[in-house]
């Protein structure tokens, strides 16, 4: 292939800048102590100190998941990172005004503006750096609807009633592995309540930066909607580029009551590690969400593009009847990443619904992985699942996986899977360039074409992000 | 490894180390000695974990009995296609009768015999093929097998040879097999250019009757050879069956295998296909019918090592009361292998609302340039051809029965060999008369 293709490879990861910012930090390792000093930091309650010991207890008799992923990897340290680092500034987070100019500085180079002058008009951001939100946009004007968009720690000082009751509902802290890490450590993360019949003006979204070295983001989002409520939220990743590997372990819950819609839509672009396989995050993410009511519904759409290792199966229960839970996915592999992801629908209420697409991208020497679970319970009658879950190959050094679980225990149920795997043709490449388009667009064109189920999805804003990113994601991967 | 240690886990899997050549002997003591490490596999196994093996693995077996059971070959015709002319190997509760069992004339060259015959006469033929397709360390039950057969059926059609009739595997269980365990070994050995049809049969004359069947059959078809295998597992339905065939396929080979299971409380088949050469064609059908706590379970596996190779794949399942069907199909595409077209399908029919499906269509895909589709469903008759069938003045029942029968036919219609499609079509028909 051309040279300028060669110089695409070595494409700098323009999000892998750090910022020089002095921090506060925990000591490194995991004990007791660290969880009670993490509690201690964000002015936790008694309850909440218990529950993380409670979760901590567990995850240390717990054993970290090596055999059923097909991903490898060398053991984390959990002794070796740190916990908790938040921006040393000297004044209180929340209020936009107050924030470190560093801060606001390293959102600007990020492309997310947090002054609400220069912000997108209509999307409300929630910003994290290492452990803690920096600051959360829109919130007055989202308050006069009686709205909660707000980070976790101030969730927890001014809800705390709202916090008790859904912490841990739907992803209790025995979960998993990684799942219980977090409860025992979580530090940060949005917290989102939309009240009964109210409809989210706008799009909601957190960002998520990793900044120092040694350090683990353990952040985690809970979002409520009442009944009739709607909201769409939108989460995007980076970190900066470092030698050794970073841990990302989130819990995401969300919880809809009756009549009440959820749309998730994450764009993963954390630091892949380099051409070697260096460094790079570890994706180790807990997703879930509960159709609590009737006639609700949580749709998932994800865009992952970066990580390491992304190890993450956002999932749905459907437990009141006719609710619908939809898993839309993109996950590209290239140099030497690997992913495991995919989705799990519980179906449990009556004439629930699931449609899951999930389309893999594999390249370089990229491992993907499709892993899902359908499973129908006796008394979901009437319940139907659509999956899709398509697969392209780009070199054979790559692979794509496919583990599609499907339990079926009602007979008045349809539940249909299907996958399938694909190259790009040369015939098809030829066709576009015959049609005056250089190759590396003709491949883009392909593959947006073989996305464009998940990316229609995707809001506005997102959908052109993603776009760019796949293209960056698999620069140089042909020839 | 303590002799002990050995005798105390085989006597309960009925194992001990059988009789052979020295050759034999030394892969037979160290399938034993693997099977005294691993034990049976656990839930927790990922293989197995749908598989409740239970009460195999806490059941104490007695060796088959030795006695001839006085099985008579009227008992017999029922199960030999209406073709009693045919070659027919028969074992009664896994011991070969030579008396029930019918030679027809064979080409020049052509063997079939019983295993404890053809280790006597075709000692070289053995050492090159049996155990060697089918490795101890494959699974426990395998292991078990290996250290312990004696007995089974073993074809031999030599190069460019055209087997024009089938030959017939048939393993017969009565009622002294109560308790009892069979390892029956198969070796099924077609050589370049050669023809053949083979169907192997695992059925009973008690049926009530639990006991269990453990066999193993090893297939290798020669580069350009073309073999029909057929499978039909009518065990009874308090047997438990584990049975494994292993396929190595050369160049230009063609292989189908049609897999029925009916019998058994719990019947597990794994089928492994090796493509070890290009230009292979593999064709792989099944079908299970179960009711009441019936438990099927298919695995297989295919291994595209090589490019320009084809399998074609559809299991079909049909379930009935509180009965379970569980599914596996591996699809592992290697990097070399180039141009694979695979495609794999898995089907089943929910009759009740008590019926459980577990299915997992599993493609692991490493080369860029391949076709490979699975697809899997699961769901009941469809309303609208129902109620168009009613409308038309056929009566519900019929319509159901109508319908399911479509349904497996589409399997059954693959079967090559006229005389055995139309007894499966007869089997199917004569269960959805009397089980729906």
């Amino acid at each position: 292939m051309s040279s300028s293709v060669e110089s695409l490879v070595n494409k700098e990861y323009k999000y892998g800048f750090v910022t020089d910012i002095e921090s506060d930090m925990a000591p490194k390792g995991l004990s007791e102590d660290i969880v009670r000093f993490i509690s201690a930091r964000k002015h936790e309650p008694e309850w909440l100190l218990d529950w993380r010991l409670k979760a901590y207890r567990g995850w240390v008799k717990m054993t970290e998941p090596h055999e059923w992923p097909n991903i490898r990897y060398q053991p984390v340290d959990y002794q070796n990172l740190r916990y908790y680092s938040a921006p040393k500034t000297g004044k209180p987070f929340g209020s936009l005004d107050e924030v470190d100019p560093k801060l606001l500085e390293t959102y600007e180079k990020l492309g997310i503006p947090l002054s609400e002058q220069k912000i997108l008009a209509g999307v409300a951001v929630d910003a994290i750096f290492d452990s803690v939100s920096v600051g959360t946009t829109y919130k007055a004007k989202l308050a006069e609807q009686g709205i909660i968009f707000c980070s976790f720690g101030e969730a927890v000082q001014e809800h705390p009633e709202l916090v008790r009751k859904y912490l841990g509902s739907v992803v209790p802290a025995s979960d998993n592995f990684f799942a219980a890490l977090n409860a025992a450590v979580f530090s940060d993360g949005s917290f989102v309540y939309i009240p009964k019949g109210v409809r989210c003006p706008m799009e909601l979204s957190t960002y998520f930066r990793i900044n120092t070295a040694e350090t683990g983001q353990f952040e985690r989002t809970l979002i409520v909607a009442e009944a009739g409520a709607h909201v769409s939220y939108l989460e995007g990743c980076t970190a900066p580029k470092r030698d050794e590997n970073q841990l990302h372990a989130a819990v995401v819950e969300l919880v809809a009551l009756e009549g009440a819609t959820i749309k998730y839509s994450t764009v993963q672009n954390w630091y892949a590690g380099d051409e070697k396989g260096r460094g790079g995050i570890y994706n180790f993410v807990t997703k879930r969400g509960k159709c609590a009511g009737a006639n609700s519904k949580i749709s998932w759409t994800q865009v992952e593009t970066g990580s390491a290792i992304t190890w993450k199966y956002p999932s749905v229960i459907l437990q009141g009847d006719n609710s619908v839970g939809e898993f839309y996915s993109v996950a590209v592999v290239n140099g030497h990443q690997q992913a495991d992801t995919g989705t799990k629908m519980i179906h449990l209420g009556k004439n629930t619904r699931s449609t899951i697409v999930s389309k893999g991208i594999s390249a370089g020497q990229g491992q993907n992985s499709y892993r899902g679970l359908v499973k129908v319970l006796p008394k979901a009658a009437g319940a139907r699942n659509y999956t899709q879950c398509d697969s392209m190959l780009i070199g054979n050094r790559c692979g794509a996986h496919t583990f599609p679980y499907i339990d079926v225990q009602n007979s008045s149920s349809s539940v249909e899977h299907e996958a399938s795997t694909a190259k790009i043709g040369e015939d098809q490449i030829f066709y576009l360039k015959q049609r005056g388009l250089n190759t590396e667009n003709a491949i883009s064109m392909i593959v947006n074409g073989f996305c464009k189920e998940v990316f229609k999805e995707l809001p506005m804003e997102f959908a052109v992000e993603a776009q760019k990113l796949l293209g960056i994601s698999l620069e140089g991967s042909v020839g | 490894m303590s002799e002990t240690l050995l005798q105390e886990t085989d006597a309960r899997a009925g194992a001990a180390i059988a009789e052979g050549p020295d050759w034999l002997e030394a892969v037979r003591r160290a399938a034993a000695e693997r099977f005294a490490q691993t034990g049976f596999p656990g839930s927790r196994d990922e293989e197995w974990r749908f598989t409740p093996i239970g009460p195999i693995a806490q059941g104490v077996w007695r060796a088959a009995p030795t006695a001839s059971a006085g099985v008579t070959r009227e008992q017999l015709a029922p199960f030999t296609f209406g073709h009693p002319e045919w070659n027919t190997l028969v074992f009664v509760n896994g011991l070969y009768s030579e008396a029930l069992s019918t030679a027809s004339a064979l080409p020049a060259g052509v063997v079939v015999s019983s295993l404890a015959e053809a280790l006597r006469s075709d000692g070289a033929l053995l050492e090159r093929h049996l155990t060697r397709h089918a490795p101890a360390e494959g699974s426990p039950f395998t292991a078990v097998n290996t250290a312990s057969f004696r007995e089974g059926g073993v074809v031999h059609v030599p190069a460019n040879v055209d087997l024009d009739q089938p030959v017939h595997l048939l393993f017969v269980s009565t009622a002294a097999a109560g308790g009892s365990v069979t390892h029956p070994r198969n070796l099924i050995v077609v050589e370049r250019g050669a023809r053949a049809s083979v169907i192997e049969s695992y059925v009973t004359l008690a049926p009530g009757q639990s006991y269990w069947s453990n066999p193993v059959t090893e297939v290798s078809a020669g580069a350009g050879s073309w073999l029909e295998h057929t499978r039909i597992q009518r065990e009874s339905e308090a047997a438990y069956h584990v049975g494994l065939t292993h396929v190595d396929q050369q160049r230009d080979s063609h292989y189908r295998s049609f897999s029925m299971a009916m019998g058994a409380a719990l019947a597990r088949h794994n089928l492994h296909v090796r493509l070890n050469d290009e230009n292979v064609e593999t064709l792989m059908y099944g079908l299970y019918l179960t009711r009441g706590e019936q438990v099927a379970d298919n695995h297989t596996a295919i291994f595209h090592d090589h490019p320009n190779c084809r399998s074609w794949e559809v299991y079909k399942g049909v379930l009935d009361d509180r009965s379970r069907a569980v599914f596996n199909g591996k699809v592992f595409v290697t990097p070399e292998a180039q141009k694979t077209d695979a495609k794999q399908t898995n089907r089943n029919l929910l009759l009740s609302d008590s019926a459980k499906v577990n299915t997992k269509p599993q493609l692991e895909i490493f080369a860029d340039d391949v076709k490979c589709t699975h697809g899997a469903t699961v769901g009941r008759l469809d309303s609208a051809a129902l109620f168009y069938a009613r409308s038309r003045g056929v009566p519900a029942a019929a319509a159901e029965r109508l319908l399911t029968y479509a349904f497996a036919a589409e399997v059954i219609d693959e079967v090559a060999l006229p005389p055995v499609r139309e007894e499966l079509d007869r089997l199917v028909l004569e269960r959805l008369e009397t089980g729906v």
